[in-house]
């Protein structure tokens, strides 16, 4: 770097304030652009900033090298208020190859600012992503954004060329060029990242060594090569004072869950089975048996359901986990634990369908699934997280209604939620509502079907309770004592016991919020993952001075008591979601309201921009 | 809490009708599984457990109705599934002793791949296989221990499947207690079923039962007098294998690598094969053996020991705690990266 450094420039170059920004690195899924978005990530977190991010990686391990689809991508939106969403356009694209810049290219605002790796532009490399010619050499591509051609490669080569590294590993480390680059350009502070290669090779001195020399020399490059004109500053964000943390919504189901089995003082055991996007919780859990959680990593995903059955009957809490094709084969078993009338948990982490579809991509197209996917009339509870964080709270509740009301509970989350993060501002959880588990030990007047006047829950037994030794299953019981009962009217009644005892779980729902106006010209209806954008799409239209409210529902079965009453205050109710319109079509049929959906299937977030957009076609009436 | 221990010491003394629940029995009049239920009852006692430690669970067929007639814990759960069922139930509570009752059908067909993976995992619980070559309550079709070209009303000119051995099956998956007994011979079932019981890990027993109603006698070379006398082997750790009738009686012995049949007089006692439990190699070649060129063998195939899964779980989960003390929610939160906002 001996060149950069000899054209250092004394005065510091200038800063512009910044409200927001977004920033997406990309580049081949072995260029570690997962890792360089999660650095800047914290970066921009301890430098006080709220951020929304969105991981996008191929499916393929090891997509190889250079092609277009196997590109991997990270992006986040940071500033200086509240952030919602990960943006729709860039303000920033960094492409580390050609296959990077084709893909992404386009998402860049015009005038966005464009810094792509020159070294990577080489004939093998244009050739896989399809470019006959050199579009650097483009002048329209630097007409129509600000382009910055940095030789990365050989820079990096550069800061590090005495370190006893081979060319692959020196080679390895230039994402960090990149990520010292972009942390110059946005005034992202070194340390967390400097903190974590300090952490993470702590066994291996030069790795280490060369990997801070590599970080300092971008974020040098920045400061005195002569093409960065200026650099941009965000205030922090105004943000409720505490203690904050990263946190994916993978991570936050699965500490939902310890916390639940603290409070409960009921052991869990998650069954599972590996699949994208939900792999991560089971890893998560793994380590943690000190919270005795106890996971079993089934042979399929049936028996995945099956073992957290098993557990329930046993006394502990089983909680299965899948995303939408696991939980088709899950099916039977949930149907078992309905008519059982034993809690379990089931996260289904959506993702882009129908069959395999799109593995690592999100999609929201389960809330059917979750409603009625199984055989007869087999009612569960279905909730649904709206943030990263969310998902800590929904899991703890998941366990407290299944124990509760001794009934399964479908958590709906989706890949956006799983791998994204937010800052997350870490509860106390002495302030969460208890897990009151009673098991019933008393033989006098015992029967496994009595229920409980307010719950309608049935005593949960533990097995080796002395003169409670009773049996159940999947076959219909009579209601009370639970022997086995073929009787017309009784079935009658064990199918509407079943709902009602759902239904009942209504209690449990807090008074709906309502983010604007109580009345007025739209309401938009939300649920999941798509909370962000439909937040601050109808924040924009209320700026605009428009009678718009929102409400993003974290119950979807049973639906807020209040709900009904909340829809007919609007005059059109719109509901953006990303499936063919599931969530409208139930309150259509709930509450008999003419509700309207926006519907993308993309396997990508909802764009604030197109709900905006939507937003203004119903005021102005089409 | 032990992983084994089921509260043996403090069991009370029980006589078979401790373990007959109150629900009307609705098998088949002359179904073997009367007589599997009726060994089963009277085999609990023997077991020294308290009957609320015990539980049974069970899949689909008509097999699967046992937990119902057995007065302990019991969950009659969905087809194949109960192998994956009792697992989660031992990591929960591994001071149990679990049963799975099964059949051909359930355990072998639909949920094969559960069968599979609990005994490779070797999680401690009794499997009883009622094996009666046909699925009874759903009216007679072939089973996947049929034999092939059998007659039923879904293959009216004959199956197409090969069957499936569930002593192989069992072998082949790994198991550490493999055993067969026969419905009709009450003493050896009884037998069988408490060694299994007693085992530490799967202990897989096939019972050859009978379905009256719609295959009836298919273990006839075991029910038959005569044919019995012939063909039945009883396995005995430790004793030559032989069988036939006292003045014919035959020695089944290696030739080379392969097992043959030689009139047991003339068999020099080196060469008779002595059975040996803990011989995993020597139970795969028996358990491929049937009449009419072999005998069939009855009795313990293979019993070894093995690391048994929840032990390990639970092994686990015990040492993480003595490592870093139980953990706590609150710490957890605050832990890694944090930063704080004024
Ligand atoms: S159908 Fe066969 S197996 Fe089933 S109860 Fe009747 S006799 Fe027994």
């Amino acid at each position: 770097m001996s060149e950069t450094a000899a054209r250092a420039v004394t005065a510091p170059k200038p800063r512009r304030d910044l409200a927001r920004a977004v920033v997406r690195f990309a580049g081949d899924s072995g260029d570690g652009m997962q890792l360089t978005g999660e650095q800047f990530t914290l970066e921009s977190a301890v430098a006080g900033s709220d951020l929304a991010t969105l991981p996008n990686f191929p499916a393929e391990i090891r997509a190889p090298a250079g092609t277009l689809f196997g590109v991997s991508s990270f992006q986040l939106q940071f500033g200086s208020q509240r952030v919602y969403t990960p943006g729709d356009r860039l303000d920033c694209l960094v492409a580390m190859n050609p296959a990077a810049l084709k893909v992404h290219v386009d998402d860049l605002k015009p005038g966005g600012l464009l810094i792509v790796n020159t070294t990577a532009f080489d004939r093998r490399n244009l050739d896989k992503a399809g470019y006959a010619a050199n579009p650097l050499d483009d002048p329209t591509l630097a007409e129509r954004y600000r382009l910055h051609k940095v030789d990365m490669t050989a820079l990096t080569l550069e800061a590090i060329q005495d370190l006893p590294l081979n060319t692959k590993e020196k080679d390895r480390t230039k994402n960090f060029f990149a990520l010292g680059l972009v942390s110059w350009i946005y005034t992202r502070p070194l340390d967390p990242t400097l903190d974590w290669i300090k952490k993470k090779f702590a066994k291996n001195a030069t790795i280490a060594e060369a990997n801070v020399r590599v970080l300092k020399a971008g974020h040098a490059f920045g400061e005195t090569a002569e093409i960065f004109s200026e650099c941009y500053q965000l205030e922090p964000a105004e943000m409720a004072p505490g203690l904050y943390r990263a946190m994916t919504g993978n991570r936050a189901l699965a500490w939902g869950l310890l916390a639940a089995a603290e409070r409960s003082k009921v052991p869990i055991v998650y069954g599972a089975y590996p699949i994208t996007p939900a792999s991560g919780i089971l890893e998560e859990l793994a380590m943690h048996k000190r919270f005795r959680i106890r996971t079993i990593q089934a042979e399929d995903e049936i028996a995945a359901a099956s073992a957290a059955i098993g557990a329930s009957f046993g006394g502990a809490v089983g909680v299965t986990a899948s995303s939408g094709p696991g939980i088709a084969l899950k099916g039977e078993a949930i149907g078992l634990a309905v008519t059982a009338e034993l809690p379990l948990v089931i996260f289904d982490i959506q993702r882009g369908g129908p069959s395999t579809g799109l593995p690592t991509k999100t999609e929201q197209a389960d809330l059917m699934q979750a409603l009625y996917g199984r055989n007869s009339e087999a009612p569960v509870v279905v909730l649904a997280p709206a943030t990263p964080g969310d998902c800590f709270f929904i899991a703890y509740e998941a366990v407290r209604i299944a124990t509760k009301y001794m009934v399964p509970v479908i958590v709906l989350s989706d890949g956006f939620l799983a791998n994204g993060s937010e800052p997350w501002r870490i509860p106390d959880p002495s302030t969460l509502p208890p897990i009151e588990v009673h098991f019933r030990t008393d033989p006098a007047g015992f029967f496994p079907y009595l229920r409980d006047p307010a719950t309608l829950g049935r005593p949960w037994v533990r097995p080796g309770t002395p003169g409670l030794e009773h049996r159940i299953g999947g076959i219909e019981k009579q209601d009370g004592t639970g022997d086995i009962s073929y009787d017309p009217d009784n079935h009658d009644h064990m199918v509407r016991t079943r709902a009602e005892k759902v239904r009942r779980v209504a209690q449990e729902i807090p008074p709906t919020s309502i983010n604007g106006p109580a009345t007025g010209d739209l309401l938009v209806v939300g649920w999941g993952g798509t909370y962000g954008a439909i937040t601050a799409a109808v924040e924009r239209s209320q700026a605009d001075g428009k009678a718009v409210a929102s409400v993003h529902l974290r119950h979807l079965n049973p639906l807020p008591p209040d709900l009904g009453h909340i829809l007919r205050e609007y005059r059109r109710v719109l509901v953006p979601e990303i499936n063919s319109g599931q969530l409208v079509r139930v309150l259509r049929a709930e509450y008999l309201v003419d509700a309207v959906g926006f519907n993308r299937v993309r396997g990508l977030p909802l764009a604030t921009e197109d709900i905006c957009d939507t937003i203004n076609q119903l005021l102005e009436g089409h | 809490m032990s992983a084994t221990g089921t509260g043996a010491a403090e069991a009370p003394r029980y006589t078979k009708k401790d373990f007959e629940s109150d629900q009307d029995v609705r098998w088949c009049p002359g179904c073997g599984d009367y007589a599997v239920l009726s060994a089963v009852q009277k085999s609990m006692p023997d077991l020294g457990i308290p009957r609320e430690n015990i539980v049974f669970i069970s899949g689909i067929g008509c097999s699967s109705r046992f937990p119902y007639y057995m007065n302990t814990y019991g969950f009659h759960t969905i087809h194949g599934r109960a192998p994956a069922i009792a697992t989660g139930l031992r990591v929960a509570r591994p001071d149990l002793k679990v049963f799975v009752v099964t059949g051909d059908g359930d355990g072998l067909s639909i949920g094969g791949n559960h069968m599979l993976h609990v005994l490779r995992r070797n999680v401690n619980l009794t499997i009883l296989l009622f094996n009666n070559r046909i699925y009874g309550l759903t009216k007679g079709q072939y089973s996947p221990t049929s034999e092939q070209g059998k007659i039923t009303k879904s293959t009216p000119m004959g199956s197409a499947d090969r069957p499936v051995n569930p002593i192989a099956f069992a072998l082949g998956c790994g198991a550490t207690f493999v055993a067969r007994t026969v419905d009709r011979h009450i003493a050896h079932m009884e037998e069988t079923i408490k060694r299994a019981a007693a085992h530490r890990g799967t202990g897989f027993v096939e019972i050859l039962q009978n379905c009256n109603v719609y295959n009836d006698l298919a273990w006839n070379v075991l029910y038959d007098k005569e044919q019995r006398l012939a063909h039945e082997m009883k396995l005995e750790h430790g004793k030559p294998l032989v069988f036939g009738p006292v003045d014919a009686r035959q020695a089944l012995i290696m030739d080379g690598v392969k097992p043959v049949v030689a009139p047991a007089k003339e068999t020099p006692p080196d060469r008779l094969w002595i059975h040996d439990e803990s011989n995993l190699n020597a139970a795969k070649i028996l358990a491929d053996l049937f009449a009419p060129d072999y005998p069939v063998p009855v009795g313990v195939f293979a019993a070894v020991s093995a690391p048994v899964y929840e032990e390990i779980v639970l092994d686990q989960e015990q040492r993480a705690i003595a490592d870093k003390g139980v953990g706590e929610i609150a710490k957890l939160l605050k832990s890694g990266d944090t930063w704080k906002i004024e």
